[in-house]
């Protein structure tokens, strides 16, 4: 490596970048990257012209030098220049995020998962925990989930029915560990709310409010089930169910009458009465009728034929049980409630035990024992 | 510490003392064998001895692998023929007597005229991986 012949090209090399127009400064940052370059490929293959070299070398390096300021110059102009994200498209993109995470290509314990992931920022192993499964199995699901919507684009808007489904799953599974998954569908669904204006989506932030304000009077000290009629009133948030009433009126008010809506009606009749018995249960009946038009649910036609037998007594619900299919979930359980109401007590007592035996939940499954318990109690002292 | 299995039994186990299906029994007598359970599972968990507890449902299906391309084989949900766990309760004791001595308290949980029900239990220790040796 010739240092010398090095030193005395300097100066020409220079020379030429000033007068093609380079500012000088530039042009000998340019001349001494040329120079670094050749001590690095000069001694396994020198150049016929070293001077010509070095004149190509740094020119092209003063070219993208200049380039480089140049667009970042222009990047921060337009930092400048453009006007600041105002919050109406910030709430747009945690929409798109709602979207992409109810996606219909996901499975809906992904979509759940994600939701609670993306949107709801809760950790991988607070969702675990709240799903009983181990952090490893829930960091996969999450992961696969991510993969299937990598490609997605949004050109057109999302289906919020799918959001409000996975929402609803999200609160249906109810507390577990350290995370209270209501609470957390409700947020979520709130945020929604705030987001998009859809009477639907105020219809089932107004059912799970008013769900959520009965839990305290839900379960007895001992974790056992207490049936809604044996509820202690009092035990409600009162201001939780007023919160939820207000927000379905609203919504009701507009006209586009839809599923959550029509459950969050009949959730706010069971919630505005003072006592069981005066339950409006002819109302009920009615919102019953309108969501199994909307739906055509055989679980609506089941819960429906308990209203029935509450309205027009049991036999009149027995007659509407007789019209579904018997492999229904619960509907043992209404068979042998609607029995007993109507003094058939052994029959009532074999179906409580049968629906206790069905049951998929522990509480679910002690509650309906005793219930069979109490009526072969009642049977054996008469 | 070994990790030991209680295993309760739908049917299988030979008959109880105390042996009066639950649906017989009175809702409070119902309530009292619950909180014994869960009393003994807390006083467990005090005492460090406690792992898991879980219910299972009646319905189970034997399954096996019936070959390339063909769906598993199973006998279907025929609980009548079938020994059945009805829940389990995983403890981490001292020594074998301890197990012994928890599944008798477990057993005597209260029934129906809340006496002791005197019921089977399975007990059955968990193979632990080999201790780790360094030299």
């Amino acid at each position: 490596m010739d240092e010398v012949l090095l030193r005395s090209l300097t100066p020409g090399v220079l020379a030429v970048l000033v007068r093609r127009g380079a500012d000088f400064a530039a042009a000998e940052d340019a001349v001494q990257d040329a120079l670094v370059e050749a001590v690095r490929v000069w001694p396994a293959g020198p150049p016929r012209d070293p001077k010509g070299w070095l004149v190509t070398v740094a020119w092209r390096r003063f070219l993208d030098a200049t380039r480089a300021d140049a667009a970042r110059r222009r990047r921060e102009v337009g930092v400048e220049e453009e006007p600041a994200p105002g919050p109406a498209a910030a709430a747009d993109d945690t929409l798109q995020l709602y979207f992409l995470c109810a996606h219909p290509s996901l499975s809906p314990s992904s979509a759940v998962a994600l939701t609670l992931r993306a949107v709801g920022g809760l950790t991988t192993r607070q969702i675990a925990r709240a799903y009983l499964v181990p952090e490893a199995t829930m960091a996969q699901r999450i992961s696969r989930a991510k993969r299937t919507v990598s490609g997605v684009r949004f050109d057109r808007p999302g289906n919020v029915a799918t959001v409000l489904r996975v929402l609803y799953l999200v609160f249906n599974e109810g507390y577990s560990g350290d995370v209270d998954l209501s609470a957390e569908a409700i947020r979520l669904t709130r945020q929604l709310a705030a987001a998009i204006d859809h009477p639907e989506v105020a219809g089932l932030l107004a059912l799970m409010l008013i769900h959520h304000a009965r839990r305290a009077g839900r379960t007895a000290p001992d974790g056992g089930l207490v049936p809604l009629a044996e509820q202690d009133r009092g035990r409600w948030d009162t201001a939780s169910i007023a919160e939820g009433i207000a927000i379905l009126q609203a919504a009701l008010a507009r006209d586009r009458l839809g599923e959550f809506q029509a459950q969050a009606a009949i959730a706010a009749l069971h919630a505005d009465a003072p006592t069981a018995e005066e339950t409006d249960w002819v109302q009920i009946v009615e919102w019953y009728d309108e969501l199994a038009r909307l739906t055509d649910s055989p679980v609506v036609r089941l819960n429906r034929a308990v209203a029935v037998g509450e309205a027009d007594g049991p036999r009149a619900g027995l007659a509407a049980l007789a019209a579904l299919d018997d492999s229904l979930p619960r509907y043992t359980a209404v068979a042998a409630y609607l029995h007993e109401r109507d003094g058939d007590l052994a029959t009532a007592a074999g179906l409580y035990a049968e629906a206790a035996r069905k049951a998929s939940d522990l509480a679910e499954r002690d509650h309906l024992t005793r219930q069979a318990a109490r009526l072969n109690a009642h049977h054996r002292s008469r | 510490m070994a990790k030991y299995l209680l295993l309760k039994h739908y049917r299988g186990a030979p008959a109880a003392v105390n042996d009066v299906p639950m649906d017989q029994w009175s809702p409070e007598e119902i309530s009292a064998h619950v909180q014994y359970m869960n009393d003994f599972a807390a006083r467990l968990e005090t005492t460090g001895e406690f792992v898991d507890g879980q219910a299972l449902a009646p319905g189970g299906a034997w399954v096996r692998y019936d070959g390339e391309g063909r769906p598993p084989v199973t006998d279907g949900p025929f609980a009548e023929t079938k020994d059945l766990i009805a829940g389990w309760m995983i403890i981490d004791v001292d020594s074998y007597e301890r197990a012994v001595e928890l599944a008798g308290e477990l057993s005597a949980a209260p029934g129906a005229g809340g006496k002791p029900i005197h019921e089977w239990l399975e007990v059955r220790p968990f193979l632990s991986a080999p201790p780790t040796i360094t030299e």
